[in-house]
């Protein structure tokens, strides 16, 4: 004969599904609405954005090969949809944004000028550390816009810290703190999910899932590739997105913001996107077949998509063409910028170390 | 047959402590597990179980008593139905000599002692142990900037796993006294980004041994960042938590970090010796805009030292200071090896040989022109290091005087380390393996030809 479930037992089982619906809930909402109803102007504006990525990055892969930008250089071409369409969403001069090395692309999407950024990959006094950075260490507190970590996933805690600032000072703000696929795969990463669930920081990790860790293909090095699945374990809901489009990356980026603005903790987004460049300029990429790389480009490109959408909603293909001659001028003139600039004096060898004098 | 209840050692480096409470009476019958007294150590308030059955005969200790030895009998039980024994002559004299013990509850500091030109003549002093000279500190910035905030594990509720952050959760509550998960990377991490964002966080390590987990962040995240920057991004975030061999815990629980993060630019690295420099230092390091690794020692927790009555202590960064005058030679050292220091020169005093004993209280930036000044005065030296020889302040130290000291130098720079080896366990190992008043000594007989 079948037992009754006890009281206890079917408490724990209503439980149960309720706090699985409090973890799917985002995915569920993003799912019913998955693209943002941007205005014409508005997707302008983020083809724009995401052309100046773009065109950047290829500039900056031109200047590493002819010897004027040195040491690591990580591009961002192809995930471009990641950061325009998340920090779209984010309030200038409130939210704060902290990444890993492969930082150029969320700089530009946060407004800060080309020009500086350019002369720092260069290592010229005008740069936006004086130089002294270099591409994966840059930052503008101006901006809120807090680095460029070279250190693989430290950028996780360092942005609950950020976030904890934001709760602290009670000032509103949401850190938005990127990484990718092989960060995930620290350790720190998952400390930083227990405290900021625990404390319900005001923070949306993003895991910017390229498919691959350096040269290592996600599923060689994650037993959960599913890395949206990965907050479960400290209560933290997470949601699946199609990093490229622009269009539905803003969608989840509402609701996630809607979600942590309201006090609830953190929220943990898996944006799936592909890199079209090798991990680093060094980078042979022999790990994945042309026939892959070029099937993302011919088929998902995030720029190629934002253009097709404009055109077949009737946007004068005049009004592509001056958008993309004004962003090769000005990546044109960064360029020159960054080349025609002074290295750094050297008395600039000794300053910054610390900040006062002992 | 009576069984001798001894005063227990409840901590590794409790040497005495107090009863606080008695749970029995005489003539109550106990058994093993019962609670029979409440014993105050230096980290916490402890609860003393019975291990034997039988009844109370004496209680030798009376409740509140400061002071008692680790060791002393306190109570005696006897077999059930055995009227309540005389105690053993022995546990008389224990017991009468513990109210004599109780007076000075903590060790009393060598003297004879230099007064800090850094603080006023004809400031009041009142005797503090380096604890609460640290706790201090803490509340103190914490009333004048509420940017300040304590984070680590047990700082909150629990009151600090060696008592230093005791008090701060009720005065400044939950969200300013944070516990948190034993999660060193990660919390180190949360505070130095709390620090990027604008607050002030002091992360207290339980221990700096277990800095290690996190030690990318203060080094990668909290040192550079400011330089990788340009100058934009500042960090000032303070590191703090006893640092070096305490006692008897073995060697993944016994090292000295002073040298590791004095070798990085970007840091801030002080190692206070006594009270005074603990508070002024430690509040100095909470407003300083640079990142912070303060190392404190918790064998000097519970020494009592005297302390400025200042309304705002505060001393200068990067300042060494002369703890003893002498002429004949220098000896130099930091945090726990300026006791074994001062105590050495004790013992030279009777020898006839005058040591300057030199604390560098910070070790980066380290104060080389008082170690150069005091070098070109007594034209000897000797450093005193509890910590291993190779790349240390030691050799640092002596770097300096080859290097900038030379023409003043009447002796080859000696160093006084603990053994090179992991500390060992065992009680005379460990004893071995740590420096001490007389391996000191005997370095300045050999620099003076004596």
């Amino acid at each position: 004969m079948a037992k009754k479930p006890t009281a206890a037992a079917a408490a724990k089982a209503a439980a149960a599904t309720e706090e699985t619906f409090a973890l799917r809930s985002l995915q569920e909402a993003h799912a019913a609405n998955k693209r943002y109803a941007a205005s014409d102007e508005e997707l302008l504006h983020f083809y724009e954005q995401m052309l100046l990525i773009r065109r950047f990055e290829e500039k900056a892969g031109q200047l590493y090969g002819l010897g004027l930008i040195g040491g690591f250089c990580h591009l961002y071409i192809g995930q471009e949809a990641v950061a325009v369409g998340l920090q779209s969403a984010l309030e200038a001069g409130k939210d704060s944004v902290i990444t890993g090395y492969r930082d150029h692309g969320h700089m530009l999407a946060y407004g800060i000028d080309p020009k500086v950024i350019m002369a720092e990959l260069t290592g010229r006094a005008a740069g936006i550390s004086r130089g002294k950075g270099g591409s994966m260490h840059m930052f503008s507190t101006d901006h809120k816009f807090y680095g460029g970590h070279g250190i693989v996933g430290a950028q996780v805690p360092l942005g609950a810290g950020l976030a904890f600032a934001h709760k602290y000072r009670g000032d509103g703000g949401v850190c938005m703190a990127y990484f990718g696929d092989g960060a995930a795969n620290q350790g720190q990463v998952y400390e930083a999910f227990n405290m900021a669930s625990l404390w319900k920081l005001p923070i949306v990790f993003v895991v910017e899932n390229n498919g691959y860790a350096m040269g290592t293909a996600v599923k060689r090095g994650s037993a959960e590739t599913e890395f949206y699945r990965r907050g479960t374990a400290f209560r933290i809901p997470g949601m699946d997105v199609n990093g490229m489009d622009v269009l539905e990356v803003r969608a989840a980026a509402n609701i996630a913001l809607d979600y942590v603005r309201a006090g609830n903790g953190p929220v943990l987004m898996e944006l799936n996107t592909y890199r079209y460049r090798g991990h680093s300029m060094s980078d042979p990429a022999k790990y994945r077949s042309r026939e892959e790389v070029q099937e993302m480009r011919d088929k998902h490109d995030p720029i190629e998509g934002a253009k097709a959408e404009l055109l077949a909603r009737g946007v004068a293909e005049d009004r592509i063409k001056e958008i993309d001659k004004r962003i090769r001028s000005i990546v044109a003139e960064s360029a020159d910028f960054a080349e025609n600039s002074p290295e750094p004096e050297m008395t600039e060898l000794y300053t910054d170390v610390l900040v006062e004098s002992y | 047959m009576s069984i001798e209840l001894k005063m227990p050692a409840l901590s590794p480096t409790m040497e005495e402590g107090t009863l606080a409470k008695w749970l029995v009476k005489e003539g109550d019958t106990v058994k093993s597990g019962d609670i029979l007294a409440e014993i105050e150590t230096d980290k916490a308030t402890m609860e003393f179980e019975a291990v034997d059955e039988g009844v109370i005969g004496k209680l030798l200790v009376a409740e509140g008593t400061e002071g008692v030895k680790v060791g002393t009998v306190i109570a005696v039980i006897g077999d059930e139905g055995e009227a309540a024994p005389a105690p053993a002559p022995a546990s008389v004299a224990a017991a009468a000599s513990a109210p004599v013990a109780a007076a000075p509850a903590e060790r009393p500091a060598p003297a004879p002692r230099k007064a800090d030109p850094a603080v006023p003549a004809g400031t009041n002093m009142k005797m503090s142990t380096v604890r609460e000279a640290l706790r201090d500190a803490m509340a103190e910035e914490m009333r004048r900037d509420s940017r300040v905030f304590v984070m680590g594990e047990e700082v909150a509720e629990y009151q600090g796993a060696y008592k230093v952050t005791q008090g701060l959760l009720e005065e400044f509550g939950p969200t300013r006294v944070i516990d948190t998960p034993i999660t060193e990377y990660g919390f180190a991490g949360i505070g130095t980004g709390a620090a990027m964002g604008g607050l002030r966080p002091v992360v207290e390590f339980m221990t700096f041994n277990f800095a290690m987990q996190a030690i990318d962040h203060i080094i990668n995240s909290a040192a550079k960042t400011n330089y990788m920057s340009g100058g934009q991004m500042r960090c000032p975030v303070v590191f703090r938590g006893p640092n070096g061999a305490a006692s008897r815990v073995g060697a993944q629980h016994s090292q000295n970090y002073g040298p590791w993060y004095a070798s990085v630019p970007g840091l801030v690295v002080i190692a206070p010796y006594d009270a005074a420099d603990a508070k002024g230092l430690l509040k100095a390091a909470i407003r300083c805009e640079d990142p912070v690794v303060f190392l404190e020692n918790e064998l000097v927790y519970g020494r009592s030292f005297e302390l400025p009555e200042l309304d705002d202590h505060v001393l200068p960064i990067g300042k060494a200071r002369i703890m003893r005058e002498g002429k004949d030679v220098t000896i130099v050292s930091y945090s726990i090896g300026v006791g074994f220091a001062l105590e050495a020169a004790e013992l030279l005093a009777a020898e006839g040989i005058e040591a300057e004993v030199l604390d560098l209280r910070t070790l980066r930036p380290l104060d080389k022109e008082a170690v150069l000044t005091s070098l070109a005065k007594t034209n000897r030296l000797v450093v005193a290091e509890e910590g291993w020889p190779q790349c240390s302040i030691a050799s640092e130290v002596m770097a300096i005087c080859m290097e900038e000291g030379f023409d003043h130098l009447d002796a080859p720079v000696l160093r006084v380390c603990d053994e090179d080896v992991p500390l060992p366990y065992a009680a005379n190992l460990e004893k071995a393996a740590i420096i001490d008043a007389a391996r000191i000594a005997a370095a300045v007989r050999k620099v003076c030809y004596r």
